[in-house]
């Protein structure tokens, strides 16, 4: 069913040398022998020979015929792991989020591994194909799904991963410091932006993103306090980790994989890279504005009700998603010794925008 | 005539009953007594013929947000690999 993803050569350094993200790394007969045991443990699940499927460098995939089983980045925890497993079971979410093959979270040479349905992912060789209609009314849904009919989950991911994701840049280049220097201009947790920070610097599991005091919008004015999303979003679904390698076709339908950062949190975050995409000039109108319609209609009410000026809601999590898409690009850059290409210059362009309408901000009187 | 403001010569005009003198030089506009008034009205009665109803409100434009550019996109980037990366990449 991958009949869209290449098998990738045997050597396995290839992929875990400095050309990826540079997340993590290991001793290469580590890894061999990690991807021994998950094609032993993918074939006594599966029903045919085991494979390595691509994937980004953290992750090792075995596909054996029908399923897969992923060995999840090393520094994954168990206990979260497994309430979000146990959710991606549940029948609120069947037709939504994948559901696994089993709940049961195994440990492998140290490494937490799951088993799921193997499907056909986007294929990136055609991006103009990718079905964005289908993945607006698929985390419609998903958001729709109250927290409380599900049991109990951590937070998504989203706001940690950016500053992460910045901390991860090495670098003292001008494009660097640039990214730094717009992070510290946003009211994320534990940013110097946000004065209202919750001790330890992360929302707690449930809590509305702090952000300042008055919540401001892209203009500076005092936000909307009272709109709904925002409250709601303590009740809310989000799968934490969006984008167009997030869907696999299983069954002849789209359904949402990747359940690492599952929990919930603002669904607003889920839109926010195509949102920092079409800000940043990346992503076309007409696919932006497709998108959100069809999000909309499918019930989708993360960036307020149709006919509603989305960007209030958007705002904070386009310009944080901007941010940690110029840091994970500039990091792939520098690593790899190559200058920046026209895409993270206009992510590095907005950062520059970003800081500026922050700094303008803080500069306006209190209203 | 003689403008009353630069001296220059007025030259006058007949439009739809309405008498506009016009100075030459710096094409200034003198209206006599009621010209004013009968300008209005022929205006609002222009106006009625052709919007009988008041315009709709236009609809929101949401279009974009002020601190972004998607007015002067980059959209031949579309087989750069960074692109594709960053659009099924976490």
């Amino acid at each position: 069913m991958i009949d869209a993803v290449e098998v990738p050569p045997p050597a396995p350094i290839q992929r875990y040398g400095g050309t990826g993200d540079g997340w993590f790394t290991w001793r290469v007969s580590d890894s061999d022998d990690l991807i021994d045991d998950l094609r032993r443990l993918a074939e006594r699940h599966g029903d045919g020979p085991a494979e390595v499927i691509p994937t980004r460098p953290d992750v090792v995939i075995v596909r054996a015929g029908s399923i897969v089983v992923k060995a999840h980045g090393p520094g994954a925890r168990r206990e979260p792991l497994e309430l979000r497993v146990r959710a991606a079971a549940h029948p609120a979410l069947r037709g939504i989020v994948l559901g696994p093959v089993t709940e049961e979270v195994a440990v492998v040479r140290g490494r937490l591994v799951t088993v799921w349905p193997a499907g056909t992912p986007v294929d990136p060789g055609d991006p103009d194909a990718a079905p964005w209609t289908a993945a607006a009314r698929l985390l419609a849904r998903l958001h729709a799904v109250p927290a409380r009919a599900l049991p109990p989950l951590p937070p998504a991911g989203g706001p940690a991963r950016v500053a992460a994701t910045v901390a991860r840049l090495e670098g003292r280049s001008p494009a660097a410091d640039l990214v730094r220097r717009t992070l510290a201009c946003l009211p994320l947790p534990g940013s110097p932006a946000s004065p209202g920070d919750l001790p330890g610097g992360f929302p707690a599991p449930g809590a509305r993103l702090p952000g300042p005091r008055v919540p401001l919008d892209s203009t500076g004015a005092p936000g909307h306090p009272g709109e709904p999303g925002a409250s709601a979003a303590a009740g809310s679904l989000a799968h934490g980790d969006w984008h167009m390698g997030q869907l696999v076709s299983a069954g002849g339908e789209w359904t949402l994989i990747d359940i690492d950062d599952l929990g919930t949190g603002d669904p607003a975050w889920d839109l926010a890279r195509p949102a920092a995409w079409f800000a940043a000039g990346l992503l076309e109108p007409s696919v932006w504005h497709g998108f959100l319609a069809a999000y909309r209609a499918a019930g989708g009410r993360a960036a307020g009700a149709e006919g509603d000026d989305p960007w209030p809601r958007l705002d904070l999590p386009a310009q944080a998603m901007t941010v940690q898409l110029a840091a994970a690009s500039i990091d792939k850059a520098e690593r790899a010794g190559r200058p920046l290409d026209e895409v993270e210059h206009a992510l590095l362009d907005t950062c520059e925008k970003i800081a500026r309408a922050r700094n303008a901000c803080h500069g306006a009187p209190a209203q | 005539m003689q403008c009353p403001k630069c001296r220059g010569l007025m030259r006058t005009y007949e439009r739809n009953g309405v008498h506009i003198d016009q100075c030459e030089s710096c094409r200034g506009i003198f209206l006599d007594y009621g010209e004013l008034e009968t300008l209005t009205r022929i205006e609002s009665q222009w106006s009625q013929q052709h919007h009988s109803a008041p315009p709709p409100p236009p609809p929101p434009v949401h279009g974009a947000p002020g601190w972004g550019a998607p007015h002067h996109g980059h959209y031949g980037h579309h087989r750069q690999r960074s692109w594709v990366g960053m659009l099924f990449s976490t």
